[in-house]
This record gives structure tokens, C-alpha cells and sequence, in this order.
């Protein structure tokens, strides 16, 4: 069992907070990912983990043991970086010797020339894992080649065998697919995703991208602005945030914002729309409602609770064709999502009337906090949303 | 569209050979430099072929007559005139490496400008990493005092430099040519920019897999330097190899310890008058191996200079 706690890290550069108390407990082979706006500190996080940053307050614990103190190398933690950092003067089997290397072999093995002889057994048996790794990743035809001579692909593919040789007790990521281009990026996703799955080791992968997160994680950490603002299953992240501004970060295209009253009976109001679940809160006044685009539908003119407005803008992605349409006298602009059936026949300035499914909508508070809804079936407008 | 094709590609080729004027401004201005500048080693050549007469004359074109002539030290000496007839070229020549110990200046130089040049990078490689790459307290106070070295002329801390050794009782060794130039402010300097522009990522990966600091300088950082280091070894490797100044001070009495320029002194004209063939043949020698050196390594040479930003 290899379990890695992070308990109150505070880090500040200079006058800069950076990170704000941070709390993180990551189970054994587990696949957590850190996914936030750049400068939210997660990659400040990942580093204090890895041990190459000291984190100003707070400990760092892997398997009980406290580590702050622990130089990179002895935490037994791979990393992979952005940049791939393969030595660019060997080549890809002597990158991913190197770890093996420093870690298995005494002074005397590591000399030039004479090492390979006075070692000769671990020589073997480091090559043998690192064609081992090599077959897993299948770059097994590039192990000659230097870091220039190959593509982002294969490089990603390298910096990664340079980290799994060695078994380590856990992945760091730092966003390892953003040099790739958009096709690759999409096809790494599943590897990583089976990689994991087949090694059974703790990813910790740092993205600021939350299509990544999504697909990938097991549970997942909203960063922002030095905090983790929420903390759980992709479902649980993207189905219900608990922060207006994680339903704003995750799920693509944006959510949708639209400013409602809270009235005295708990009802969410907005435009024409009531909602039918109540809010325990009391306080009454101006709340912000979020509807995904996926939660609305187009519908006829007329139709209950319905909202209008004009198209400024149509987004044909084959499967999905998402219509902006600007709403409440052209104040905001809500994006919703159209089957191809319905939507083709839209054209940009048409007026178009559309709903939104119930019980999809969630509302937030003055402060950003999301409000409970609860469903209070004897209330007239039960039926309506 | 295949005659317009046709019609368009002589117009094309023609063009490429159109008459410049920039151009040829520019060609001569640099054909004029380059003369300006191979003049001296045209004549230095041209007068390690020649006889005495013929230098003093100015006759006998590049490479001389190569006409027989009397070597009056011979003479001197008491040997028959039949036996001191000379060829120029091979007198010169021969003269060079018999009249003065030059194997051995040589190998002087060879063996000062290497050990300068490896113990410069010794020192020069972790000053410039923990500047570049490690953040402690006087970080940027200490790369100020290194600029702030790079603007004290030798020349200016020559004597001190002197009665210093004097004390410690080295002048007249190799230390002494050695010692004074084995912290080379520029070298730190130059390298230091060159790390700044190595990604942190790689630093960290390689703390990652468990090397130390140092293993990190020699490992990873002097790999990829390869072309700074180059650039430096250039600017090192020649000021010492040419160097007259130092060596001339600090070597007073000792002659197995000259480099080659003060090996040239040796021909410098006494009582019997300058003897311009053998010393102009020791100044050929002398600065033949830069030249080849040069030569072989021209491209890795001209990049490391690009690269360094300098001339």
C-alpha cells in the first residue's frame, strides 16, 4: 500500500501565494488528476510532491513516512515533464537506463568503460528492463536513436519508458500531452488510461486541459487560485459542482450563466422560467442559474417556460451542432446543443425558441456556492420543470 | 500554361546572374579586408623560403630562387665553403629547430594552453551552473562582482600578479604560466548564458533519476554545452597559445620553460644582425597548428562564435 498525503502545504514566491493550505490524500493506485487554470499552483503542487520544491508550510507523507526532507531520488516518484527532458546527447535506451543506473549500481559500476565490466550481470539485467519497457510502449525500434531524430510522439513515448523502468511507487505528470498535436493528444489519452490500468500504479497527472481530466481520472482535483475547490469522481465534478467557478472550468463549451431572483418561496426565477425544485436557503435575491448546453433542447414556439432568442452563431461538430443564441434582449449568450436532425436546418439570425430539460439546472449563490435544490413534489409547478 | 512555364524558367536563371552593384561593393570591400589582413601572413611565409639576400633585396617573387647560398656562421665555425652551401628553404627551416629548442616550446605551450583551458572549464562549468540554476541568497551580488571582473585588464594587475608568485616562489615554473589565468571571468560569464538557456525540466529530471548536483554538471550540463564550450575553447586556447606578455614576465631565466612566442625572441638580432629566414620559418611553425586546428574544425568553430554572440 502506497499512499501519498499532503496536509496543509502553504508555498508562496516571494509575496505571491501560491498555494493556500492544501489538503490532498491520493489512495494507492489511484489516477488523480490536478486540473486547473494555469497559475492555480498545480504544477507547484506536483513539484513540493516530487520533492523539488520545499513547500513553505505543511508535510508531505508517502506511506507514513514524512518526506519533506527527502531528496528527490530517495522518493522513489517518477516524473514526466512537459518538455519530454530527455538528455539530448544519449539516446533513448541510455535515457531510460539512466534512472536504472544511478539507483542500481555502485560507484564502480557507474565509471566509463570500466563500469560495464564490473557489473556486468546488472548490465544485463538493466538492458533486459529496458527492452522489457521498450516493448510495452512499442518504441522498441527507436532505443538507438537520439531525442532530435524523433517525433513529439515518440519522445512522449521515451520520456515515458524513462520513467516506468525503474517501477517507482508513483507517476508525476506534468502535463505531458500538451506538445502533441490534437489528434495525438486524444489517442495518448487512452493509452495513459490503459497504462495505468495494467501498471496499477498512482498516477498523479497535472492537465489544464478538462477534456483530460475527464476521460482519464479516477477522481479529480479543481484548482484555483492556490485551493482545491472541489475534489471527486469526474461524474461527481462535472454533474454537480459545488463552485460556480468549477461548473464554469469543466465541461465544454461553458456552461451557461444566467442571472435569476430567489423569491421568498424558495423558487429560482429567471426570465420567464420558475424553477420547480426549491432552495432551503433563505436568503432572497440575486442568484446565478447554470444550465449545461446539453441540458436544453430546441423546441415550438410557444411551448411552457420556453425561452427565445436569435442565432449569432452555429458550431457543426458532425455529431453535435452547437447554436450561440443570444438571450434577454441580447444581454447573454447561452450555447446549446442541437441533434444534426434539428439543427441543420437552423441558419445564423434565424429566432429560435428552446427549454431546458428538467432537473439539469443548478444554481448558485451570491458567493459562488452552489445551492441545494430539493424536490417539493406538492408544489403547483411540479410538473413544468 | 506549359509555354508561359517554359518562357518563365531562362528569365528565372537569368535573373540569379544579374550584375549587383551592392553586391560587388560588398565583395570587394571584404576581398580588400582579407587582403589587408593575409598580407602579413603572405610575407611571413614567402620570407621562410627565402635566402637573406633575397629578403633584404626584395627580389625572388613567393617562394624564391632556392638558389645555393653561404651560410657565414658555418664559416665562423671553421668548415670547408663546399660544406656550408645551403638551400634557403631547408636552412630556414632547420635553423628554426636548431638554433632554439622550438619541440620543446611546443610542447610548452601544448601542455600550458591544455591544462589553462581544462582547468578553466573545471572551475568555470559549476560557478556557471549555480549561477544560472540554483537560487541562493547573492545570487545576483556575485554574478555582478563577475561582470564587474570581466572589466580589469591583465595588464593592470600584472605586477601584483608578478611579486605575488615571486613571494610564493613561482615564477620560472609552469605554475606560473598556468596558475594566473585558471579562473577565466569570461568563461564563467559566457557559460552561465549558455545554461540559462537550458530547460529547467531537464534539471529536475535528472535530480529525478538521482543524480547530485555535480553529477548534473558533468553529465547533463557539459554534454549539452559542447558548442559553448567550443566557442570558449577558441578564445582560450589562442590568447594563451599567442600569448607574449605573461610568459615573458613571469619566465626570466629558464629557457626550457618558453612558449613558443618567446621562442621567436631567440632570433631576434644580436651582434651578427636579424636573421629573418629561421625566424619567420619559427612564426610559420608557431602558428601552423592554429591554423590546421582551424581548419579542421572550421564549421564547429563558426557556430560556437554565432552561438556566443561575440565578433
Amino acid at each position: 500500500m502506497t499512499s501519498i498525503s499532503l496536509s496543509a502545504i502553504e508555498k508562496s514566491f516571494g509575496n505571491t501565494p501560491v498555494l493556500n493550505g492544501i489538503d490532498l490524500d491520493i489512495t494507492d493506485g489511484e489516477f488523480l488528476t490536478l486540473v486547473g487554470p494555469s497559475g492555480c499552483g498545480k504544477s507547484t503542487l506536483l513539484r513540493i510532491l516530487a520533492g523539488l520544491e520545499m513547500p513553505d508550510q505543511g508535510s508531505v507523507t508517502i506511506n507514513g513516512l514524512t518526506v519533506n526532507n527527502v531528496r528527490p531520488a530517495n522518493r522513489n516518484l517518477a516524473m514526466v515533464f512537459q518538455s519530454y527532458a530527455l538528455y539530448p546527447h544519449l539516446s533513448v535506451a541510455q535515457n531510460m537506463m539512466t534512472p536504472l543506473r544511478l539507483r542500481d549500481l555502485s560507484f564502480a559500476g557507474r565509471l566509463p568503460f570500466l563500469g560495464p565490466v564490473v557489473a556486468r550481470e546488472r548490465y544485463r539485467e538493466m538492458s533486459a528492463q529496458v527492452g522489457e519497457t521498450a516493448r510495452v510502449l512499442k518504441i522498441d525500434h527507436l532505443l538507438d536513436r537520439k531525442p532530435g531524430q524523433l517525433s513529439g510522439g515518440q519522445r512522449q513515448r521515451a520520456a515515458l519508458g524513462r520513467a516506468m523502468v525503474r517501477k517507482p511507487v508513483a507517476f508525476l505528470m506534468d502535463e505531458p500531452l500538451s506538445n502533441l498535436d490534437a489528434a495525438l493528444r486524444i489517442h495518448m489519452r487512452s493509452e495513459l488510461a490503459e497504462l495505468h490500468r495494467s501498471l496499477k500504479t498512482t498516477f498523479v497527472y497535472v492537465t489544464h486541459d478538462q477534456a483530460e481530466a475527464l476521460t482519464m481520472s479516477d477522481r479529480m482535483a479543481v484548482m484555483m487560485e492556490g485551493q482545491i475547490l472541489q475534489l471527486g469522481s469526474p461524474e461527481k465534478i462535472y454533474n454537480d459542482p459545488m463552485d460556480i467557478r468549477v461548473a464554469e472550468f469543466v465541461g465544454a463549451p461553458k456552461i451557461n450563466l444566467l442571472p435569476g431572483t430567489l423569491d421568498e418561496a424558495g423558487h429560482v426565477r429567471c426570465g420567464g422560467m420558475v424553477l420547480s425544485r426549491i432552495t432551503s436557503n433563505e436568503t432572497v435575491g440575486s442568484i446565478t442559474l447554470g444550465l449545461r448546453p446539453e441540458h436544453l433542447a430546441l423546441c415550438e414556439q410557444g411551448a411552457l417556460e420556453s425561452l427565445t432568442g436569435q442565432v449569432v452563431h452555429k458550431e457543426n461538430l458532425g455529431a453535435d451542432i452547437y447554436l450561440h443564441v443570444s438571450v434577454l434582449d441580447a444581454a447573454h449568450r447561452i450555447v446549446l446543443r442541437a441533434t444534426p436532425d434539428e439543427g441543420t436546418s437552423v441558419s445564423i439570425g434565424q429566432t429560435v425558441h428552446f427549454k431546458r430539460l428538467c432537473g439539469h439546472a443548478m444554481v448558485f449563490g451570491k458567493d459562488g456556492g452552489r445551492l441545494g435544490l430539493s424536490n417539493a413534489a406538492h408544489e403547483s409547478v411540479a410538473e413544468v420543470a | 500554361m506549359s509555354e508561359t512555364a517554359l518562357q518563365g524558367t531562362p528569365s528565372v536563371s537569368l535573373a540569379s546572374f544579374r550584375f549587383s552593384t551592392a553586391e560587388t561593393v560588398k565583395h570587394v570591400v571584404l576581398i580588400l579586408g582579407s587582403l589587408i589582413v593575409l598580407l602579413p601572413f603572405y610575407v611571413m611565409v614567402s620570407y621562410s623560403f627565402k635566402s637573406p639576400a633575397e629578403i633584404m633585396q626584395n627580389t625572388g617573387g613567393f617562394f624564391g630562387a632556392q638558389e645555393l647560398f653561404r651560410d657565414d656562421y658555418c664559416i665562423k665555425l671553421g668548415r670547408d665553403i663546399a660544406d656550408c652551401m645551403v638551400t634557403p628553404i631547408i636552412y630556414n627551416y632547420t635553423t628554426a629547430f636548431e638554433k632554439a629548442p622550438l619541440l620543446r616550446y611546443l610542447v610548452n605551450g601544448l601542455v600550458v594552453t591544455v591544462s589553462i583551458f581544462v582547468i578553466q572549464v573545471l572551475v568555470a562549468l559549476p560557478c556557471a551552473y549555480a549561477l544560472a540554476k540554483l537560487r541562493f541568497w547573492g545570487r545576483e551580488a556575485v554574478f555582478g562582482l563577475v561582470l564587474f571582473c570581466l572589466l580589469i585588464p591583465v595588464h593592470a594587475i600584472a605586477l601584483p600578479l608578478y611579486i605575488m608568485l615571486a613571494k610564493v616562489g613561482l615564477t620560472n615554473s609552469y605554475a606560473a604560466l598556468v596558475v594566473p589565468w585558471t579562473i577565466s571571468v569570461f568563461g564563467i560569464f559566457l557559460m552561465r548564458q549558455f545554461f540559462m538557456t537550458v530547460p529547467d525540466d531537464l534539471i529536475d529530471a535528472a535530480r529525478m533519476d538521482g543524480m547530485s548536483e555535480f553529477s548534473i554538471i558533468w553529465n547533463v550540463m557539459l554534454p549539452t554545452a559542447v558548442p559553448a564550450l567550443l566557442a570558449f575553447a577558441i578564445f582560450s586556447v589562442v590568447a594563451h597559445w599567442n600569448d607574449y606578455f605573461w610568459p615573458r614576465i613571469v619566465i626570466t631565466g629558464d629557457r626550457s620553460l618558453f612558449t613558443p612566442p618567446l621562442g621567436l625572441r631567440e632570433f631576434k638580432g644580436d651582434a651578427d644582425g636579424d636573421n629573418f629566414g629561421p625566424m619567420m620559418a619559427t612564426a610559420t611553425i608557431i602558428v601552423a597548428p592554429l591554423i590546421v586546428a582551424f581548419l579542421i574544425a572550421q564549421r564547429r568553430f563558426i557556430e560556437g562564435i554565432t552561438l556566443s554572440g561575440m565578433k
